[in-house]
């Protein structure tokens, strides 16, 4: 997308497609729940001079009501995936992405979609959270505040992933502007009614800022107060690679408050307290996150950032 | 009531993983491999992983339910080149701890599960038993850290399709909330401490203690309820309304809010009032259980004690 500086303002072209992802993970119900509802009746979503797609990326996963068939959707998107040849001989997963691609991008060309909303549930007590891939993208920093303003007092954070090693490449990494929605907690193939509502309340927020912003309203500098990734720890495990540990009572449903060093951090299955030993105060998320078992994460930490965004208004 | 008597209670099975999703049993029981733990003074203890392939899977199950394979019909049924491999393994399990239903079986059978509904430490037995009563009776006198309540199957043995009903005394510990692929060390903790209270009163019983009689309310399920659907996609056209939502227990009255639809219609209750559990369990959708409903019931039991062989 092509940007100027105009007076101080970064000027960005009109947000006019707009997708909306269901069911990246098959079993994270809130999203697939929503996507099906409005792939029925998309009234709810429609804004003046904004098409927005409601769509299942991971159908087969949805089908069986897992996370995933072959491989993670949500990791799927790198180039070499993108681009390997072998059609119907791929995993599941990499011909969607693929397909996905197709549809939606090509990725990191002229022709992708502005925005992709990518929702998912997590079994971690983050409550509502914004997921940011760039912490130098005006456009969804001025989104992000704007939602966090409209819903106050209720919370919505923003985590900022920016980390070279452990970023990834997701579904929404399609689109010129990706925005991952992660609501909890709840556990997968579940369907709670409060998670569901509140992710509904975000989307139809966000999609009024991209009808102001597409009308010609001028969003003023903002701070946006983020959390950015540092570190992956994982459980303690064995020689064998057994867990031998689990997320400590104290920590469990703790995302985003401190975790200062000599604070409890493991409970071992016969009782001893592993404590953080850590060289400063770090802030936890993705506590005890069921499909992070398999990719060795007991939580993230992260630290907090003001982010600005400069001054946007459309072209 | 007259007061019983009765031989030890001498063999014990502790089995988790038999969904191989329900992680406070699959840890319980590797960890109970792990210390070596096979007997206390009076009482020795298998323990078995259930589901392994499941277990490793982190799946409920491969083929079918582990937990629906266990009447008599399904135990004797032949064995052909399609039988699914639960059912294999229940006859494995069967042969291992029962045979159910014969005086080879363990003392007590007890398998661990966990529940996504808000159930707190919730113990389920089939018929009035004296011990499986006890059992109850002394972890809820013991344990502060949670709720401890009780389901009572109105099943006969031979229809009774659970694990544990392969022991001569059987009981499921069921303890929530947790995800699926979860462990939360708040859970755990409360099974450890349910399995703890369990061999301590069988302990207890085994050395000459007396087990007074007395009184405990338990719950009887009388129906279950399922989710409001589409009737031409049959596609679930509601949660679980946010007032019922976690509130596994507590009495539903005719006019409680039990669905709030994605249009924002509330169903309501109607008909008499019952105690709604597995509120929400995840397990349940491809069941079609929404919730079930039960009735309260209070249940006697007699003083209980070894009877000492001479």
């Amino acid at each position: 997308m092509s940007s100027s500086s105009c007076n101080n303002s970064a000027c960005l072209n009109e947000a006019r497609r707009v997708a909306i992802f269901g069911g990246t993970h098959g079993n994270e119900m809130s999203g697939v729940t929503l996507v099906n509802l409005w792939v029925k009746n998309s009234a709810e979503i429609q804004r003046k001079g904004v098409e927005t797609k409601p769509f299942i990326t991971n159908p087969k996963a949805v089908e069986k009501c897992t996370r995933y068939v072959d491989t993670d959707l949500n990791r799927a998107f790198t180039p070499e995936n993108l681009s390997a040849p072998g059609g119907d001989n791929l995993p599941y997963e990499v011909q969607r992405a693929q397909e996905i691609n197709r549809i939606f991008g090509p990725k990191e060309s002229p022709d992708a979609y502005d925005v992709i909303f990518d929702l998912h549930n997590t079994t971690s007590n983050m409550g509502c959270t914004l997921i940011l891939e760039s912490s130098k993208d005006h456009f969804n920093l001025q989104m992000m505040h704007y939602i966090k303003k409209a819903i106050a007092p209720a919370s919505c954070l923003v985590l900022l992933n920016e980390h070279p090693l452990l970023k990834y490449s997701t579904s929404r990494s399609v689109a010129k502007h990706p925005v991952g929605l992660e609501v909890g907690p709840q556990p997968q193939g579940v369907l709670r009614s409060n998670i569901f509502e509140a992710m509904r309340v975000i989307l139809k927020h966000a999609l009024d800022f991209i009808e102001l912003f597409n009308e010609g309203m001028e969003f003023p500098p903002c701070t946006v107060e983020a959390f950015r990734v540092l570190e992956r720890i994982d459980y303690p495990r064995d020689a064998n690679g057994n867990i031998i540990a689990m997320v400590h009572p104290n920590l469990q449903d703790c995302d985003w408050e401190p975790l200062n060093p000599g604070d409890p951090m493991f409970q071992t299955f016969d009782g001893k307290t592993i404590r953080y030993h850590g060289s400063g105060t770090v802030y936890p998320t993705f506590i005890n996150e069921a499909a992070y078992y398999e990719k060795q994460q007991a939580f993230v930490t992260t630290r907090r950032e003001a982010l600005v965004a400069s001054a946007i208004r459309k072209i | 009531m007259e007061p019983v008597s009765l031989p030890p209670l001498s063999r014990v099975a502790i089995c988790g993983g038999t969904h191989g999703n329900e992680m406070s049993g699959v840890y319980m029981v590797r960890e109970m491999q792990k210390q070596k733990v096979h007997r206390t003074e009076s009482v020795s203890i298998t323990t078995v992983l259930s589901n392994p392939r499941a277990v490793d899977a982190c799946r409920r199950y491969m083929e079918t339910d582990l937990n629906r394979c266990f009447t008599d019909a399904l135990l004797s049924a032949p064995i052909t080149d399609s039988t699914p491999y639960e059912l294999r393994r229940a006859r494995e399990l069967n042969a291992q701890l029962g045979p159910k239903g014969s005086p080879e079986a363990v003392d007590l059978l007890c398998d661990l599960h966990n529940t996504t509904a808000n159930m707190g430490v919730c113990l389920i037995f089939y018929s009035l038993d004296w011990i499986t009563l006890h059992i109850y009776n002394y972890i809820q006198s013991k344990m502060t850290s949670a709720p401890v309540r009780a389901i009572q199957m109105d099943l006969p043995i031979s229809e009774a399709y659970s694990l544990e009903s392969v022991g001569k005394h059987g009981i499921a510990i069921e303890v929530g909330p947790q995800p699926t692929g979860v462990t939360r060390a708040d859970i755990f903790n409360m099974m450890k401490e349910a399995v703890d209270l369990t061999l301590e009163w069988l302990q207890k019983l085994n050395s000459g203690s007396t087990f007074e009689g007395g009184e405990v309310e338990a719950y009887t399920l009388v129906k279950s309820v399922d989710y409001p659907r589409d009737p031409t996609t049959n596609d679930i056209t509601a949660a679980i309304h946010p007032q019922l939502q976690d509130n596994d227990f507590k009495l539903l009255k005719p006019g409680d809010p039990i669905f709030l639809s994605f249009s924002g219609e509330t169903v309501k209750h109607e008909g008499e009032e019952l105690y709604p559990l597995f509120v929400n369990e995840c397990a349940y959708y491809e069941k079609k259980i929404a919730f079930h409903l039960a009735k309260k019931v209070t249940l006697t039991f007699p003083s209980i004690s070894v009877r000492k062989e001479d």
